[in-house]
């Protein structure tokens, strides 16, 4: 276990959340410490998106408690919400702004200056194709560019839905060397994952999901000793 | 989060929705095609006679701008939910305020837009003249674009996110407007008429007490709406 | 734990009360309904169809009183989060249209015989009709939302926003209709007019009060049929 707080980065207990009648999440008990980096597996439709959105707070669970830096998802989300950046799966771009101008927004919503904008922008490569709008850029590209505003934005927990996909090998590399620097920081890491291969190096454990429960886990990657995972159901 | 933080921010909302805007001219295009059609339209339905073109004016200036306005609020949202930006947007730091103050200030422009072109429009088509206290109709057709929008671009960020957004958005916002479109109407008739009877003020003093009613409780009420 | 889950079973000396109240009601109506015909003389112009007054007027008065219960416990929802009070919001709604479809009912039957017209654009019909649309507006939003926190939430800023418009609406459209020279609806200063209408107003309180309790009590008994499913299907396997 990481030493560096006793504050745990995510602390889920018996997480669930319907849709409709029926339960698309249940029983998820997960703590992710500060560092640490977790990989979420599991098929398609079973629930690994939903539980990251669960732990950005866009959306409440159902049942069981949620604690993000400490903060209770219920009672402050405002709060939890401060300390989390959530990379989606869809990039989230204003396709008609140029690259610069969707980072620029990004900083005046966070706070941010614009140097840290430009900083951002050649930390992820797309410093050349800055005055570029977002419509003429390739997907892998737009990931770049959804990446420096979760640069921008610097959580304490990233959560990142299927990062990978639409990377090329140096797309690859560079979410997996910010994923380093920022474990390097304390900054915890959940990310949901179709296949281990690009993430390999990065991940501490994995953690696989069976329609909507945590399933046994079968590969550890104990690159730190003594993370624990407690599985219900 | 000082306000200050907060007028920036709806600043930056509004610059952004104004500026994608600019670019594409989408919602615009789109939405002025309606505002023209629903004219042009009336214009054939209540005939060739003069009088009655006049009489239905005001009426069919204000319909058009509904009808336009409901097009306008649904697509001002719609592009940032299919991409998923309106996810990143909630998760911004700050009050929720600022994204409905920026898209307020967003829409209204582009209904104001559409509404001088509409009123231009009806103007001429309708074989209107143009009354002496022009001033008075600009600040009629203002109060009643600042109901319209306020109450628009709040029902849109429920019924944008639902399956039948196309229905919803007029039957919850039509009634609503009621008050705002006897008002506007009624004064704008007035005004054309010369206003013989002062109604035009009264009806301007109603829609201004509608505008701040419905501002403040929009702006509180926003809060509820988009978060879950 | 929480998925706001209402445990209160529905208590049977309390729905004997209410069953109470309701046989009161109803008997209350029917000789409310009984004196009013009985007492007043037909009126000049309209004879005995005038008597439709007693159901219309009252049912008119209920449902501008709804509202204020939907904007009452809508308030009470946002501030509290408890579902009862959502619940409570809504079944007043659903009580409030049926009275407001009542109403427009009636004066459209009212309005056949003495005008020879379906509709007119009578200040109180009119501002009744808005006010039936708004509701429809309420309830629609409530029957397209699935998620039952979006859906109190979404329906609470509804009902609140008709709500407060209720009165604007009513004032502008009397004002605009007084502008104009039109025929009024049936006039109700005559004395001998006003004690039917009194005790019928009673009535149709008391009714309404009833229809909205037992509307309540349905809706707790579905919510806590969903929640008995939801916890089983929650600690249970299948989905």
């Amino acid at each position: 276990m990481n030493g560096t707080a006793d504050v745990s980065a995510i602390d889920a207990t018996d997480v669930a959340r319907r849709l409709g009648t029926s339960w698309v999440l249940r029983g998820i008990t997960l703590r992710v410490a500060p560092g640490e980096v977790v990989g979420l597996l599991g098929a398609n439709g079973t629930g690994k998106s939903t539980f990251l959105r669960i732990v950005a707070t866009l959306v409440r669970p159902h049942a069981g408690s949620l604690r993000v830096c400490g903060h209770d998802v219920r009672t402050v989300p405002a709060r939890a919400r401060e300390a989390v950046g959530y990379l989606a799966h869809l990039p989230g771009l204003y396709d008609d702004l140029t690259v610069r101008e969707n980072l620029h927004f990004a900083a005046a919503m966070l706070d941010r200056r614009r140097a840290d904008a430009e900083a951002a922008l050649v930390r992820v490569g797309l410093e050349r194709a800055a005055e570029q709008r977002v419509r003429a850029l390739s997907s892998g590209m737009q990931r770049r560019l959804a990446i420096a505003r979760l640069v921008l934005r610097q959580p304490r927990v990233a959560l990142l839905d299927e990062p990978y996909s639409n990377l090329d090998a140096a797309g690859i590399e560079l979410m997996n060397s910010l994923v380093s620097e920022w474990t390097g920081d304390g900054v915890a890491a959940l990310i949901v994952l179709h296949e281990l291969a690009p993430a390999v190096g990065v991940l501490d454990r994995t953690v696989t999901i069976v329609d909507g429960r945590l399933a046994p886990n079968v590969h550890d990657h104990q690159r730190h000793a003594g993370a624990m995972l407690r599985v219900t159901g | 989060m000082p306000w200050r933080d907060e007028w920036r921010r709806a600043r930056a909302i509004a610059w952004k929705d104004l500026t994608a805007e600019r670019r594409s001219k989408a919602v615009f295009n789109s939405v002025i095609a309606l505002a023209i059609t629903i004219l042009v339209l009336f214009g054939f339905a209540l005939g060739p006679d003069a009088q009655a073109l006049r009489d239905a004016a005001p009426g069919v200036i204000w319909l058009a701008a509904l009808f336009a306005g409901v097009l306008a609020f649904n697509r001002s949202y719609q592009t940032e939910i299919e991409g998923g930006a309106l996810d990143q947007l909630v998760l911004y730091p700050g009050g929720r305020r600022a994204i409905f103050a920026g898209k307020l200030m967003g829409n209204f422009v582009l209904v104001a837009s559409t509404l001088a072109i509409v009123v231009a429009l009806g103007v001429i088509l309708f074989q209107v003249d143009l009354p002496a206290q022009w001033l008075a109709l600009v600040a009629i057709l203002f109060f009643g674009c600042v109901g319209l929008v306020t109450l628009g671009t709040l029902y849109a960020a429920m019924a944008s996110r639902s399956r039948v957004r196309e229905v919803l958005l007029p039957l919850l916002l039509f009634p609503m407007l009621v008050p705002v479109l006897i008002a506007a109407i009624q004064a704008t008739k007035s005004l054309l008429g010369g206003d013989l009877m002062h109604d035009a003020g009264a009806w301007a003093r109603l829609l201004a007490a509608y505008d701040v009613i419905f501002v403040a409780a929009s702006f509180l009420a926003f809060d509820f709406v988009i978060e879950v | 734990m929480s998925t706001g889950a209402i445990a209160e079973p529905i208590s049977a000396t309390r729905t004997r009360g209410w069953t109470i109240f309701g046989w009161f009601a109803f008997a209350f109506l029917i000789a409310s309904q009984a004196i009013a015909i009985a007492i007043s003389p037909p009126d000049r112009d309209m004879g005995d169809l005038q008597k439709i007054m007693y159901v219309h007027v009252p049912s008119a008065w209920m449902t501008m009183l709804a509202p204020l219960t939907v904007l009452v416990f809508s308030l009470k929802y946002l501030w509290s989060r408890r579902e009862q009070d959502d619940l409570v919001a809504a079944s007043a709604a659903e009580v409030a249209a049926t009275f407001a479809g009542l109403t427009l009912a009636l004066g459209m039957i009212w309005a056949r015989p003495t005008w020879g017209i379906w509709w007119t654009w009578d200040a109180r019909l009119t501002s009744m009709l808005v006010l039936f649309l708004i509701l429809a507006g309420y309830l629609a939003v409530r029957a397209v939302v699935d998620d039952r926190d979006q859906r109190a939430q979404w329906s609470a800023a509804v009902g609140i926003l008709g709500a407060i418009n209720v009165p604007i609406v009513y004032m502008s459209v009397r004002w605009w209709r007084t502008l104009h020279q039109i025929q009024s609806s049936p006039s109700t200063v005559a004395p001998a007019y006003v004690i039917g209408l009194r005790l019928n107003a009673f009535a149709f309180l008391f009714v309404m009060i009833y229809f909205i309790r037992r509307r309540y009590d349905a809706a707790l008994t579905l919510r806590a049929a969903e929640h008995a499913s939801e916890s089983a299907a929650l600690k249970g396997g299948a989905a």
